[in-house]
């Protein structure tokens, strides 16, 4: 395999990555994203990694860049479903992953999505008053 | 198998470290004492060393073995390149500190993840650097 796929519901775009990344992988998902964010005209984007048993400084400082080359093309990123093996082991690796907005799982994740882009609940979605 | 088994892989590619970091969470799972945590953590320090070594290193090799020492059991994994070498370790082992890109939490972090760390350099002639998670 050597893509991950990234598949748009409604106006999200959904990453869910199911294989352990060498470190090409996770740069051509980095440039897909960022593609593909422009091409959808995705509001939102949300990576699911809760299938990832490691998640070192090359892939931590990747899910920070892919947040913030979606904030910079008006998306909103969140990260979902990082295992706390994994949590525990990146905050005694030094990785902050400030910039990085997490939710606990898809269902939260897609909510916190939710309420940034549309945060008075307006399902009519105009945005004329957005930035 | 248990304490005495050894393997030696080649570290060429992002795909080596991926493979060797993969060997060492099954050696891992199989000895049944490691915790998840210490095995997430043991291998996370194998992809930072993996890394440093076909990044900076210019290709090398991990050395895994299966250890037993004072009823303790341990996993070593010892990285070894012929690269240009690290002129001060102390430097580089500071958090931060970076020759390239990467984000400079390579040695330091990985230290910290691991409950032995040795590493021996020489300019011009390469870095070995071991690790060692005990149970």
């Amino acid at each position: 395999m050597d893509r991950i796929p990234i598949i748009k519901v409604g106006d999200f775009l959904l990453v869910s990555i199911q294989v352990d990344m060498h470190d090409r992988l996770v740069m051509s998902l980095q440039d897909d994203l960022t593609t593909q964010v422009v091409k959808a005209r995705a509001k939102g984007v949300l990576i699911d990694i809760s299938s990832l048993d490691v998640v070192d400084s090359f892939i931590g400082r990747m899910l920070g860049n892919m947040a913030s080359m979606t904030r910079v093309l008006g998306a909103e990123a969140v990260v979902v479903g990082m295992r706390p093996a994994v949590a525990t082991t990146i905050v005694e690796l030094g990785l902050s992953l400030t910039n990085v907005r997490t939710a606990l799982d898809v269902d939260k994740g897609m909510a916190v999505l939710r309420a940034l882009v549309n945060p008075a609940g307006d399902e009519g979605g105009h945005g004329s008053g957005q930035n | 198998m248990g304490p005495g088994r050894t393997e030696t892989f080649p570290l060429r590619t992002d795909e080596d470290v991926l493979r060797v970091r993969q060997t060492v969470r099954i050696w891992m799972v199989e000895q049944r004492t490691f915790s998840l945590v210490e095995q997430t953590k043991m291998v996370t320090a194998t992809s930072e060393l993996g890394r440093n070594v076909v990044v900076h290193g210019g290709g090398g090799t991990a050395r895994l073995e299966l250890l037993s020492e004072g009823g303790r059991l341990g996993i070593r994994v010892t990285f070894q390149d012929q690269g240009p070498g690290i002129a001060s370790i102390e430097q580089a082992s500071r958090d931060g500190f970076t020759t390239g890109d990467g984000l400079g939490l390579g040695l330091g972090g990985s230290k910290r993840l691991v409950d032995d760390f040795e590493i021996a350099s020489e300019v011009g002639k390469g870095t070995r650097v071991t690790i060692t998670k005990w149970k």
